[in-house]
């Protein structure tokens, strides 16, 4: 009897030091995103006056500026002012935000559609040269930029579409691990239900479309979401397929403004990552079920 | 029997016929202009042509650039990778005992994946300049301030951006593996008196290493992909520890030098298939006895 209390004891301990642990890891992870949301509602002078050691070169040199820079996380006064300078007065900011929704929404709807049919053929199809054929997309989706836009920077400049946005959207569109991911979440489509359908009649694109796809579902919207935040942060194809600074995307220019307005690169900043976390708050279930699909590489 | 060999042909092209849009595209954007590498790889250059055997190979391993950049990158890949497959199972392992709100934890520790990059290099700014809040606490204990980004420890640094971003995605690859160990088996050795330590090693571990290979691979592949952090932070020309592969190939692009991005490409996806190879090969021998 009293060691089964001395177990339980421990376990509670036990329970408790994780807690801690999550809680203090927890902190850490979320402080980053936090405290650029908060900042962004500072104004400019507080922004100066707290960080302009570090991020430098500000116009107003009569403002006070602390030597060494002070980290905060709630204003001293809430202010409203570079949002409406960014939404309202400077349209270059919109229009690197316009950049990145051009080149992020036709890649991610295009890499879907051609995905989800890849995998449909990878889940029916038999035999050595699909494997083959779908363990050398394994190998390709390993590769990093380093090696891929080499590639991609040939094609482009054969087919002279170096510098516009299709430069950057093309290659994007064949990226193959969303057919890895979804490939993987057909294979638990379970055969008998393909096959009661295809003696009822049903046609290959009617089953594609009425039956795997909708068992999908959830791997379907987690790789909408990896797509999206991944194209969302492109830089390194930008940096070489697409050098036109005008069609560049907010991800690349933000780097760049930083060092003159501090409040507006807080406010951009902010509004630039609304999109993908609100995705993300929205479909955080399927998109833990989808990665859980990867399991491992193999299989 | 005829009848049924057409039939499975037919079976296999309307398969094919699904694939092939996939396909078109990753020839064309992929693996045909990789072949066209392989020969600019063997010239001198585009103009000339001419051949010139395994020169540019050559050429690149006296480069010291690229020799820099791929110390770098290594010894960048190596300690993060590490760092991040054992905190990302560290974490899981938390959130996999019954402590009070787990899922507002996973949904912390997963946030930072989906907040772009370039979103809170401020934050890292502040926080790492010479002037930045990380000095302000370091000299609490009475230590030397250093401007982190520009000293040896800037890897440490970009590594802890690292580890800020993955550790999450790892953890919920973790998770799901332990969620699927069967609970029977955890019972029956807890029932035989074997301790946490213990079945964590004899049981857990076990039917965890499928999915400690694929954490293993995608950290080193992510860490390939450190440039974009370390190029929105400090732009093309970073401190010395910090110039990565990537930073070459961009400089080698401004250039234009074909053969030599050409040989620089080839021998780093050669690299990469090595060390896909050899992790296939670990799994294959230590990770088998569990795959039903």
């Amino acid at each position: 009897m009293r060691r089964i209390s001395r177990a339980k004891a421990l376990r509670r301990i036990r329970l408790s030091l994780f807690f801690i642990w999550a809680l203090l890891f927890a902190c850490l992870f979320i402080m980053p995103t936090l405290l650029t949301f908060t900042n962004s509602f500072m104004s400019e002078t507080e922004l100066t006056s707290n960080y302009g050691s570090v991020l430098g070169n500000v116009a107003g040199g009569s403002s006070y500026m602390s030597k060494s820079v002070n980290l905060k996380v709630i204003p001293d006064i809430v202010s409203f002012r570079q949002y409406f300078t960014v939404l309202f007065q400077s349209p270059e900011y919109l229009l690197k935000f316009w950049n990145s929704m051009i080149l992020t929404l036709p890649i991610v709807a295009g890499q879907i559609a051609i995905a989800a049919l890849a995998s449909y053929g990878f889940y029916r199809c038999r035999g050595k040269v699909k494997s083959v054929v779908f363990f050398s997309y394994i190998i390709l989706m390993l590769m990093p930029y380093q090696v891929t836009l080499v590639p991609n920077f040939i094609v482009s400049d054969t087919l002279g579409i170096l510098d516009t946005r299709w430069a950057v959207i093309l290659p994007g569109l064949f990226t193959p691990l969303s057919v890895f991911i979804l490939t993987k979440s057909m294979r638990r489509v379970p055969y008998g239900a393909i096959e009661a359908a295809r003696l009822d009649g049903a046609s290959e694109f009617k089953i594609f479309r009425k039956i795997c796809l909708p068992m999908c579902k959830n791997a379907l919207y987690s790789v909408i979401i990896l797509t999206f935040i991944d194209n969302w942060n492109m830089v390194e194809q930008v940096l070489v397929l697409l050098s036109d600074a005008e069609k560049q995307p907010l991800s690349v220019f933000l780097s760049q403004i930083n060092s003159g307005e501090v409040g507006v690169a807080f406010a951009v900043a902010s509004i630039y990552m609304i999109p993908p976390i609100l995705l993300f708050l929205h479909g955080e279930e399927s998109l833990i079920e989808g990665i859980a699909y990867q399991g491992s590489v193999k299989g | 029997m005829k009848k049924h060999s057409y039939k499975s042909i037919k079976e296999r092209a309307v398969s094919w016929l699904y694939i092939l849009p996939s396909l078109a595209g990753v020839l064309v954007f992929y693996v045909i202009p990789f072949g066209l590498i392989i020969y600019y790889a063997l010239i001198d250059n585009v103009a000339n042509k001419n051949f010139v055997g395994l020169d540019n190979f050559r050429a690149l391993f006296k480069n010291s650039a690229f020799l820099i950049a791929s110390k770098n990158t290594l010894t960048f890949s190596l300690t993060t990778v590490l760092l991040a497959v054992v905190l990302s199972l560290l974490l899981a392992i938390i959130l996999d005992s019954k402590i009070p709100g787990k899922s507002k934890f996973r949904t912390c520790f997963l946030s930072p994946m989906m907040v772009p990059t370039a979103s809170i290099i401020l934050i890292w700014q502040v926080m790492f300049s010479f002037n930045g809040s990380f000095n302000s606490f370091v000299s609490l204990f009475g230590l030397e301030p250093v401007d982190w980004m520009k000293s040896d420890y800037s890897q440490l640094v970009i590594g802890l951006l690292f580890l800020w971003k993955n550790l999450g995605y790892n953890m919920i690859l973790f998770m799901s593996a332990l969620s699927n160990i069967p609970k029977d088996q955890l019972e029956a050795a807890e029932v035989d008196g074997a301790g946490e330590l213990k079945r964590f090693f004899k049981i857990k571990l076990r039917y965890l290493s499928p999915s400690l290979f694929f954490v293993l691979l995608l950290s080193l592949i992510n860490s390939f992909k450190i440039f974009r952090e370390v190029y929105l932070l400090t732009g093309q020309w970073p401190y010395e520890t910090l110039y990565f592969l990537q930073h070459f190939m961009n400089n080698t692009f401004e250039n234009l030098d074909y053969p030599k991005l050409s040989a620089a490409a080839i021998v780093m996806s050669l690299v990469i298939v090595i060390i896909i190879g050899i992790i296939f090969f670990l799994e294959d021998r230590f990770g088998k006895d569990v795959e039903e």
